[in-house]
């Protein structure tokens, strides 16, 4: 424990000294905080090993930091942008809405809901993401034509980047889904039956509105997961963020300075996403002490 | 025996949890109109001889009929068939519950939480739902609390949003399962005034209770329940002041 947050105590001066206290003379003894020499000298290490990495990056010409400006705004770093922040749009809503249905199997009386669901989320989370990828990637050697089209026809890239990211996401949005139906108290549940709602409307007005407010903090640390997670996508050359600053330095040559513009971009957006988390923790606390 | 019809018939319901029998065989008749207090040791089925009354707890045999209803389960010769979900909610519409812990909805308002039946399960317009809301919130003296949430009312408000939150569905019979028993004792009278105006304006009530006095005060029927049966039933100024059960007699001697 730091000792800064020792206190000291409040003692008047005009007070007696206590009863069973060792003699003071007229004040009372003061009190005074110990100084953590040993924090403070480490503080001092680490500040000077910041100092000399900031030196080194900003006096590293190799970091071409007027190249990062000059691409950051550039239509192919643009596109590649958008593209992924549409993929991890589509990728959160459908993965938390087939997460919603795995929880909600997983909770089932049905053992064979309940098998199936736990079955999908052991084999998905078991799996690496780049691994799933591939497979969906390559699946037209298992099935040439699906649904009377050719496979690589019907599964573009794209369409197999929001088809792997999405089945991945379930898996582990459907045990986020789950705990956060377990929090809520099984009173609301029978409250709801005796009140004549059904099974959906319980879950959509009682019980999920509830849950929301154990899902949001892991979702969002998911959401911002998935933001990053969507690089990978750029192994099956998906114009994502990662894979068009690519093209630009397969071409170019300066890695580094395109991969800090793709950097600079992650760090901007999941720091929005932060602050956007934390007004959605705010509406779901709605109805709980101390909220509005 | 009340000339009145049966608002519940209860014949012969068994129910166990595992191997604890819990109801042992219980029968019971309430007439419409009257109020029937519940009265009896802890564990010995009280609760879930009320849940089995609009069908969150199952049988496993036994019929529970209300207005000449069977409650739950259809019957086709010497069996019963569980019903399906709908038609169970579509009963339990007309059978309203007070739980202990009032379990209202906290993260709607007062008056979201007495609108979302009738709206949902009654086909209600909001409207004309939110207007019985706040009559029937003016009635249980909460009127100037719609617009709160639960967690800001102290725990009586929040019994009385729960009693006409069941209200609002207009049931034909109310359940109470200790209504009082998680309330300061400060703020049990009000909600006990509650219940005695509904039971002043004929609805039949079924009240699991501790408070010996109010039992004295409505009840038609006082029931007293020990170890999964109804030892003895009758009204309140014999089973109380004059019980005939030993058992009886030993569970008064100890909560009055
Ligand atoms: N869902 C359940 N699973 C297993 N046992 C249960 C369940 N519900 C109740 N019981 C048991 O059944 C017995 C009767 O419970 P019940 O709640 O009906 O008693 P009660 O008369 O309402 O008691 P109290 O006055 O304490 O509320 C108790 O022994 C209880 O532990
Ligand atoms: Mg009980």
């Amino acid at each position: 424990m730091p000792s800064g947050t020792l206190r000291t105590p409040a003692v008047p001066s005009s007070a007696p000294p206590p009863a069973d206290g060792p003699p003071t003379g007229a004040a009372p003894p003061r009190v005074v905080a110990r100084r953590p020499l040993g924090q403070w000298a480490a503080a001092a290490v680490v500040l000077v090993l910041l100092g000399l990495v900031l030196r080194s990056v900003a006096g590293n010409d190799a970091f071409r930091w007027d190249l990062v400006a000059a691409y950051f705004l550039t239509t192919p770093v643009l596109n590649g942008l958008l593209l992924t922040l549409g993929l991890t749009a589509a990728v959160l809503v459908l993965g938390f809405a087939l997460g919603t249905l795995l929880a909600t199997m997983r909770l089932a009386a049905n053992p064979v809901l309940r098998g199936v669901s736990a079955g999908y989320i052991w084999l998905f989370r078991s799996v690496p993401i780049l691994v799933q990828l591939l497979f969906w990637f390559n699946i037209g050697a298992l099935y040439p034509t699906l649904l009377g089209v050719r496979t690589v026809h019907l599964l573009a890239p794209p369409v197999i980047a929001v088809l792997g990211l999405t089945l991945h996401e379930a898996a582990y949005a459907a045990e986020v889904v789950r705990a956060g139906i377990l929090s809520v108290d099984r009173g609301q549940t029978e409250a709801a039956q005796s009140l004549g709602l059904g099974r959906w409307r319980r879950l959509r007005r009682i019980v999920l509105p509830q849950a929301m407010r154990s899902i949001v903090p892991p979702a969002g640390n998911m959401l911002i997961g998935t933001l990053k997670g969507t690089s990978v996508v750029s192994m099956i050359a998906v114009n994502d963020l990662l894979y068009s600053v690519q093209l630009i330095y397969h071409r170019t040559y300066q890695v580094i300075p395109m991969l800090m513009v793709a950097t600079v971009w992650y760090v901007i957006i999941t720091s929005l996403l932060s602050v956007g988390q934390h007004y959605v923790e705010r509406r779901y606390a709605r109805g709980t002490a101390g909220a509005r | 025996m009340s000339p009145q019809p049966a608002m519940v018939e209860v014949r012969a319901v068994h129910k166990s949890f595992g191997p604890l029998d819990v109801l042992k065989g219980v029968d019971l008749r309430v007439a419409a109109g009257e109020v029937t207090v519940v009265i009896g040791p802890s564990g010995s089925g009280k609760s879930t001889l009320l849940r089995t009354l609009n069908h969150l707890e199952k049988v496993d045999s036994g019929t529970v009929a209300v207005d000449g209803t069977l409650i739950g389960y259809r019957r086709s010769g010497d069996r019963l068939y569980e019903l399906r979900e709908r038609e169970i909610l579509r009963q339990r519409t007309r059978i309203g519950f007070v739980f202990q812990d009032f379990h209202l909805f906290p993260h709607l308002t007062v008056v979201e939480n007495l609108t979302e039946a009738p709206v949902s399960a009654l086909g209600r317009s909001r409207k004309a739902a939110t207007a019985t809301a706040l009559a029937l919130l003016d009635r249980v003296g909460l009127a100037d609390k719609a617009d709160a949430y639960p967690r800001q009312l102290s725990g009586g408000q929040q019994q009385r949003v729960a009693i006409a939150r069941a209200l609002a569905l207009e049931p034909k019979l109310l359940l109470f399962d200790e209504p009082t028993s998680a309330l300061d004792p400060e703020l049990v009278g009000e909600v006990l005034d509650v219940i005695k105006d509904l039971a002043r304006r004929g609805t039949t009530m079924i009240v699991v209770t501790h408070e010996i006095g109010f039992a004295r005060e409505v009840a038609d029927t006082v029931v007293f329940m020990a170890d999964g049966r109804i030892v003895e039933q009758g009204p309140p100024g014999q089973l109380l002041d004059a019980p005939r059960e030993a058992r009886t007699r030993a569970f008064l001697a100890k909560v009055l």
